[in-house]
């Protein structure tokens, strides 16, 4: 809990500082605009932070949402009564990515940066491929209310949030939550005392190919069908959970943390916006928030060795 | 001729005083012991003296002239060495590279590699070690041996001083006679050696002087002729302890094998024939590298047995060997044992979360008593405790599931003597419970003080059986191959 305290003072000065420049954001409205805007970041660094608690990475997750949207509006091509399968059939697909980024790490003892960064790969030619570079097809109402719709004077992408960041915070909570962490922390011991630590791993790897694919459902609505809306989004995601403070190598870092990360990123984009700079600067600024963030962490690092004896 | 003097030194952590008006000094050709409890600050006060942690309170003078440290290697310039229990060296690299890390001689800007092992190999016969060189990966070197590295180190940096922290907590017994000539040779050259040890025997042969600490407060500092172990005892635990282990099982205590095994073996051991029953303590002895690390584990599952027969059940990996109910206490708490980032109370629970049904966790707070854990706080992270408190997370972690067999390698290691006491006790009264212990011990007087009967190994073999109270000699005579008892 400790740990978690920074980033929600870096969130609340954001915040703060955002309610100075536009004071629509104080309003009930403004501030569900926003959640509403950050909810994919904010699913996709909970994903994240499972794998990097682990030990490892995931760095498909861009190119994954992606290629969920451009196969929804492919499939669905604006046909109302094909919205139900196609969602089943994407959330699918994110299962089945993170099953085999988790299986070609665990059982092929490839290191996960290589595997996601493969699958990364995979997935953006896969995309070029079937679209030609120009996605075809169209959303229909039915999948766009996600994304856009609001369930009363709430928006649906801030309910999905927030039934996603309840079942992030309970599954860490649970006994696989604890076997993660220590799974992360220090395998051996972990395998030692009778945890199933490959399949832990896969799990791990699942539940962030979930992440992608609920955060796909989400972009597609809200920021339409296009080859890129994926672009960058796992750095993103990862400079999310690092600024949350979780450790790069695992077994330390809470969740919430690792969400209010994406937050604070997000609250950190919109300021820019607000002073006219945008676009490509956004990836300088992720940058140097991820080396930042690292060292920060890395600066405590001596009295870690120093702990015990 | 005082060489070190510390004085009223002072250290918290996060605003918790671990360290009080410490005063400490030793002189040249001195062993100074330094003893106390798990947790009573020991390791913390060498640091500061080896520019690890920089004190809060207090000054250090080396030969009258004041130092203050503000990193390892001001204290390495100083003169000060320090071993750690667990060892810093680099085990794919040889023993020449690993004396002189960071501090390679060179010539024409290159690293003079003739120069570098002519001077390890000058340093190790120095310390009268003939057994490895300088060429020789430290990968394939046993604890003792490594111990000569790191203080070949220390001399090859000119200290003066040197600290061992709990150097014999890995060491087999024949080792220790070893590091005590060496102890001998570094006083001979004037050296100041401070010595932290759970052992009393070896502080009152080793030490001259002997500091007590209790509680992060300096109790007493004593000439070692002028004090008993009872008395030490006493001054280190505040209370008078029993120096007894508690009664060997009654023949009617013993019941059914729990586990047997019939003509054992793996790459690592041969012909196991072996009995495990219900009640008793089977001790386990053996010279480092005679196999008893690794039988422990084929029995648990970790490196499963290739041949032979195993009943009632034969575990082909560590998930089955806890579904069986064998429980692992492993010899290497950080490596093996422990997650040290996370809370004691995860820790100690971890065995249980990993299983599928889950009987509820026994209560973590009292099995915390029980292993004298201090302080007793289940949020704790583990990194945060000192080695002893560390060690008995380990035991506790097997606790809460009570396994039919247990397996102890090592269980004691680095644990204080009152707590140690405690554990002996607790340990018996598992076994009075019904149930089967195994128990490894580098330390023969708690081996044999423990074991109903004790089965000694030899190159991955069980070269003979005695019974329980059977002398050290008798031993130590089949573990080196003397004659062997049936
Ligand atoms: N980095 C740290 N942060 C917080 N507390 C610490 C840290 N290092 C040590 N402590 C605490 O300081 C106290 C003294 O620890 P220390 O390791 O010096 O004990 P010790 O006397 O060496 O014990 P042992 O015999 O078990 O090795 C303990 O209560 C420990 O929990
Ligand atoms: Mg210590």
């Amino acid at each position: 809990m400790k740990r978690t305290i920074p980033i929600l003072v870096v969130l609340a000065a954001l915040l703060a500082a955002m309610a100075v420049v536009n004071p629509f954001f104080l309003e009930p409205a403004g501030f569900l605009a926003f959640v509403k805007r950050a909810a994919p970041l904010v699913i996709l660094a909970a994903g994240q932070y499972f794998v990097i608690v682990s030990g490892e990475f995931d760095l498909s997750v861009g190119s994954l949402v992606t290629v969920e949207v451009v196969v929804a509006a492919r499939l669905i091509d604006g046909q109302e009564s094909a919205t139900w399968w196609v969602l089943l059939l994407l959330v699918a697909i994110g299962a089945l990515v993170g099953l085999v980024n988790g299986l070609v790490t665990t059982l092929l003892s490839v290191p996960s940066f290589i595997t996601t960064l493969g699958m990364l790969l995979i997935l953006s030619g896969a995309v070029f491929l079937w679209t030609g570079g120009a996605p075809r097809g169209a959303l229909s109402q039915a999948f766009r209310v996600f994304g856009r719709g609001d369930l009363g004077p709430v928006p649906w992408s801030v309910v999905i949030l927030v039934v996603v960041a309840a079942a992030a915070v309970l599954l860490m909570r649970a006994d696989f939550g604890k076997r993660l962490m220590a799974t992360g922390d220090n395998d051996r011991a972990a395998a030692l005392s009778g945890v199933r630590v490959a399949r832990t791993r896969i799990l791990a790897f699942v539940l962030s190919g979930l992440a992608a694919a609920v955060a796909g459902i989400l972009l597609g609505g809200f920021a339409g069908v296009s080859a890129q809306v994926g672009q960058g989004l796992e750095f993103s995601a990862i400079t999310a959970v690092v600024l949350g403070g979780v450790v790069l190598g695992g077994g330390r870092g809470s969740v919430v943390a690792a969400m209010a990360g994406a937050f604070s990123l997000e609250a950190l984009f919109a300021l820019l916006n607000l002073y006219g700079i945008s676009g490509p600067l956004e990836y300088t600024v992720q940058g140097v928030i991820i080396i930042a963030a690292v060292a920060a962490g890395a600066a405590q690092f001596p009295s870690r060795l120093r702990a015990s004896t | 001729m005082t060489l070190l003097s510390m004085r009223g030194i002072g250290k918290s952590f996060l605003g918790v005083p671990v360290l009080s008006g410490i005063d400490l000094d030793a002189t040249a050709g001195e062993v100074h012991a330094v003893v106390g409890e798990n947790g009573a600050g020991k390791s913390t006060l060498m640091k500061i003296l080896a520019g690890v942690h920089v004190p809060d309170r207090g000054t250090i003078e080396i030969d009258g002239a004041p130092v203050a440290f503000g990193h390892p290697l001001d204290a390495q310039r100083a003169g000060v060495a320090i071993i750690y229990q667990e060892f810093n060296l680099l085990p794919e690299r040889t023993v020449a590279d690993n004396v002189f890390l960071g501090r390679e001689p060179r010539r024409r800007g290159l690293v003079d590699r003739a120069a570098m092992e002519e001077e390890t190999r000058r340093l190790l016969g120095e310390l009268g070690e003939s057994s490895f060189g300088p060429r020789d990966l430290v990968r394939r070197l046993s604890v003792a041996q490594r111990q000569v590295v790191e203080i070949a180190k220390a001399l090859s940096i000119d200290a003066r001083i040197i600290v061992m922290d709990e150097p014999t907590a890995s060491l087999a017994e024949h080792e220790v006679e070893l590091l005590y000539a060496l102890v001998g040779r570094l006083r001979r050259r004037g050296m100041a050696v401070l010595y932290i040890s759970h052992r009393l025997r070896e502080v009152f042969d080793l030490a001259q002087r002997v500091t007590v600490l209790k509680d992060g407060a300096r109790v007493t500092t004593v000439p070692t002729a002028e004090v008993g172990p009872a008395e030490l005892v006493r001054l280190m635990v505040g209370r008078e302890l029993h120096d007894y282990f508690p009664p060997r099982a009654a023949p009617g205590d013993i019941g059914e094998v729990k586990l047997s095994v019939r003509g054992g073996g793996n790459r690592k051991l041969r012909d196991i024939d072996l009995e495990l029953r219900a009640g008793e303590i089977t001790g386990l002895a053996g010279l480092q590298g005679s196999g008893r690390t690794e039988l422990a584990k084929a029995l648990f599952g970790a490196e499963p047995f290739t041949v032979g027969s195993m009943t009632p059940y034969r575990p082909r990996s560590v998930r089955q060997g806890v579904a069986a109910g064998i429980g692992l206490v492993t010899e290497d708490r950080k490596g093996e044992g422990l997650a040290l980032r996370q809370s004691v109370r995860d820790n100690a629970l971890l065995v249980t979360r990993s299983r599928a049904r889950r009987g509820h966790g026994a209560g973590v707070k009292s099995l915390l008593e029980e292993v004298r854990l201090s302080p007793a706080d289940p949020e704790r992270e583990v990194r945060y405790l000192s080695g002893g408190n560390q060690q008995k997370v380990v035991l506790a972690k097997w606790m809460t599931v009570a396994p039919a067999v247990l397996l102890l390698d090592e269980p004691t290691r680095g644990v204080d003597v009152g707590a140690k006491a405690a554990i002996h006790d607790l340990i018996r009264r598992l076994a009075k419970d019904g149930m089967s212990i195994l128990m490894i011990s580098s330390e023969l007087p708690e081996l044999i003080g423990m074991s109903d009967r004790v089965l000694v190994m030899r190159d991955g073999r069980i070269a003979g059986a005695l019974p329980g109270g059977s002398s050290e000699e008798a031993i130590m005579s089949v573990a080196a191959g003397q004659g062997a008892p049936a």
